[in-house]
């Protein structure tokens, strides 16, 4: 081999349903410590492209790369599970709707996987779990059970959890989407932070500021395919594809339907309030 | 009400009502056992497992319990197994609410939100991993008060075996209606000595699912 | 001993006849258990206190005890009372009250589920709290719960299975008369045993066709 391989390396990744293309084709390439998010309508084969990575969802044709090693590899089932079991360890995923275990507490959740896989004792676990819960302002809830946060508290204990694996590479799956509007912005800072320290992470959202804020590049993908990447600079402001541009567009129009509803809705509270 | 004929025959049915208890408990032992690897079965990966256990489950929810046991104690002999009727009733009773149990856990276990196990697949579980701290410890609380209802089915259930001539509560209460032609005396009483072990296995069952409820 | 089929054939009649008396009792206890659930539903429910409170203590004692000791207790009372009814009818009362009570506890549930609005809405039309119930929050109710009655009604057919213990020749006692004679109980209780899971097996496919037909017309 002449050249480096790359950090992440998606090559040819195909998936289908019957007859159904969700992914068509694709081929991306990820550096360490980049920051990349993914845009598109849905059913634009975002989230599955995100999910094959780690091979939640398996890809019907093309090969996932992870710092030089195969992800998913064709191997007998008894090989296939060790090897993918590894390999998802170095991998960390955030999902939309958290999936915190509920029978475990916070610490239990974030110490579940390292005491099991990497053989940490109770005691290097307790410490582990607090340096993380602490990294996302969830220290003091360390001893709750996930019923009794709120959704971004959830979604910062879920990247905690991530995170104790000490990941190479971060998958967020719309993390933001389920939550109440007033709760992105803690999630939001959360990956802020991440960002800041290089973590590599790959960031499947709808939310075009923070992707443009945070990001290295953005990737716009529609039908199956990457349509349009680059700087989010140069993504948002001046896209070269019709289809970009079309997204944007609905996309911007309905935030903005989004925010005079809200922005009425408070006034009518408050004139509601000025009545009494 | 002859209240005398009562007080007269009550210890023969509390007598009786100690072996409706323990074969209640023993059917129920041997349901939960054969429960559990059915529903195991059924959610296997290998097909003849899965085979095996749908047919299991299909047969004995899909014929009466009457009939198993009349098959294994009358039947038994004809292909080698000599059972008492006490044993014909733990057994043929047992492998009959395994069954409905089997589908019970098995509903328990798919209810688990799907997320929870890729959850724990992502942080690099195992298939078996994940199954053991995630799925099952939520899957067992989901599955004690549906449980509870097929340990209340048996319960009642166990009066089968009077057919078969085990002196459990419902053959005592037959015997002396035989005898006494008092129907509702002997009903009575029998009902009574039921409802009681029903409420009180209810009342474990109700104190078991609080103390397995999540904050 | 071993076993030996070849003797089935000669007392398949005798069997098949014991399908028929299988399927006519639980259709006619299933009747029974339907309208009777209903009826001590709204009793349950709606009735005055010297009505209710035995209905109720009716259901508990029923629901509290094994089908086999309620089916001695009304073939043995009604003879004490100096009722003598043929084995047949006592078996579909005793089956179809004891799945009426079940019925009725499934009824009785949707009942207060039913929105409150519908009541209402039937009221503001005129109609007395009677026909409200009657043509509007019954007949709901009712659709809302076919599909556990309809389990209900699969575990009655496999329960009428205990009524041959009081004489009612069906599939079980047919089966055991030609034991009699043959001293075969493996083969001849096999073969009921298949012939129940057939009739289950069509039974299952008759409740699947009433839940999606009650479903369309939501």
């Amino acid at each position: 081999m002449t050249e480096a391989h790359k950090f992440v390396d998606i090559r040819h990744a195909q998936k289908a349903y019957g007859d159904l293309e969700v992914l068509k084709d694709i081929s991306l390439t990820v550096d360490r410590g980049e920051i990349v998010a993914i845009i598109g309508p849905s059913g634009s084969g975002k989230s599955t492209l995100l999910r094959a990575i780690n091979d939640l969802d398996s890809l019907t044709g093309g090969e996932v790369w992870l710092d030089g090693v195969q992800i998913n590899k064709n191997l007998p089932y008894r090989q296939y599970e060790k090897h993918i079991n590894a390999m998802r360890q170095q991998v960390g995923m955030v999902f939309q709707h958290f999936n915190l275990f509920p029978h475990l507490s916070v610490r239990d959740n974030v110490t579940m996987a390292p005491k099991l896989l990497k053989g940490l004792s109770d005691k290097e676990a307790d410490k582990l779990a607090e340096e993380q819960l602490n990294h996302v302002g969830m220290l003091e809830r360390i001893d709750y059970y996930p019923s009794q946060l709120s959704g971004g508290q959830k979604q910062r204990v879920a990247i905690a959890r991530a995170l104790a694996m000490q990941p190479k590479l971060m998958l967020f799956d719309e993390a933001t989407s389920a939550l109440d509007p007033e709760l992105v912005e803690e999630v939001n800072l959360v990956m802020k932070r991440l960002a800041e320290e290089h973590m590599t992470m790959i960031i499947v959202t709808h939310e075009m500021d923070f992707a443009a804020s945070v990001c290295d590049r953005v990737i716009f993908m529609d039908k199956g395919v990457v349509v349009e990447q680059g700087p989010p600079s140069v993504v948002f402001q001046n896209p070269t594809e019709e289809r970009t541009k079309e997204f944007l567009r609905k996309h911007l129009a309905q935030h903005h339907a989004q925010n005079a509803a809200e922005a009425a809705a408070l006034t009518a509270a408050q004139t509601n309030e000025g009545a009494k | 009400m002859d209240i005398e004929l009562i007080l007269k025959v009550y210890p023969y049915f509390l007598e009786a009502a100690v072996v409706t208890i323990e074969l209640s408990v023993l059917t129920v032992l041997l349901g939960l056992i054969c429960g559990a690897l059915a529903a195991a079965a059924r959610m296997s990966r290998f097909r003849l497992l899965r085979i095996i256990g749908a047919v299991y489950v299909s047969v004995f929810r899909g014929t009466p319990a009457l009939i198993q046991l009349f098959l294994l104690y009358f039947g038994g002999p004809q292909i080698g197994i000599q059972l008492d009727a006490f044993e014909a009733g733990v057994i043929g009773l047992g492998l009959n609410i395994g069954a409905y149990m089997a589908e019970t856990m098995r509903g328990a276990i798919v209810s688990v939100d799907g997320g929870q196990t890729e959850a724990a697949r992502t942080l690099g579980l195992s298939r078996a991993q994940a199954f053991r701290k995630v799925t099952l410890p939520q899957a067992m609380r989901l599955m004690i008060r549906p449980l509870g209802v097929n340990i209340n089915a048996q319960i009642k259930g166990t009066a089968l075996v009077a057919a078969i001539s085990v002196v459990e509560l419902t053959y005592t209460a037959q015997r002396y209606i035989g005898s006494t032609y008092k129907p509702f005396e002997m009903f009575f009483l029998a009902g009574v000595l039921y409802i009681i072990i029903i409420t009180v296995t209810g009342k474990g069952i109700t104190y078991l699912d609080r103390k397995a409820r999540l904050p | 001993m071993g076993l030996d089929f070849t003797v089935v054939p000669a007392y398949l009649d005798t069997i098949l006849i014991g399908v028929l008396w299988t399927i006519a009792i639980t259709v006619c206890a299933a009747i029974l258990s339907f309208f009777g659930g209903i009826l001590l539903a709204v009793i349950a429910l709606y009735a005055p206190w010297f009505l209710r409170l035995p209905v109720r203590f009716f259901a508990w004692l029923f629901m509290g005890t094994p089908l086999l000791l309620q089916l001695f207790l009304i073939y043995f009372g009604l003879v004490q009372l100096g009722i003598d009814l043929p084995a047949f009818v006592a078996g579909v009362i005793g089956l179809g009250l004891h799945f009426a009570v079940y019925n009725s506890e499934l009824i009785q549930t949707a009942i207060l589920a039913v929105d409150k609005g519908q009541m209402e809405a039937a009221r503001t039309l005129g109609c007395s709290r009677s026909q409200a119930l009657r043509k509007v929050v019954i007949p709901q109710a009712v659709r809302d719960v076919i599909p556990p009655i309809g389990n209900n009604m699969i575990a009655l057919l496999k329960d009428s299975a205990l009524v041959s213990v009081i004489g009612v020749s069906e599939l079980t006692l047919s089966s055991q008369l030609a034991i009699g004679r043959t001293y075969r109980p493996f083969e001849f209780y096999a073969v009921a045993a298949v012939f129940y899971y057939i009739v289950n097996l069509g039974m299952e496919a008759v409740m699947r066709r009433i839940e999606r037909k009650t479903s369309l017309s939501r």
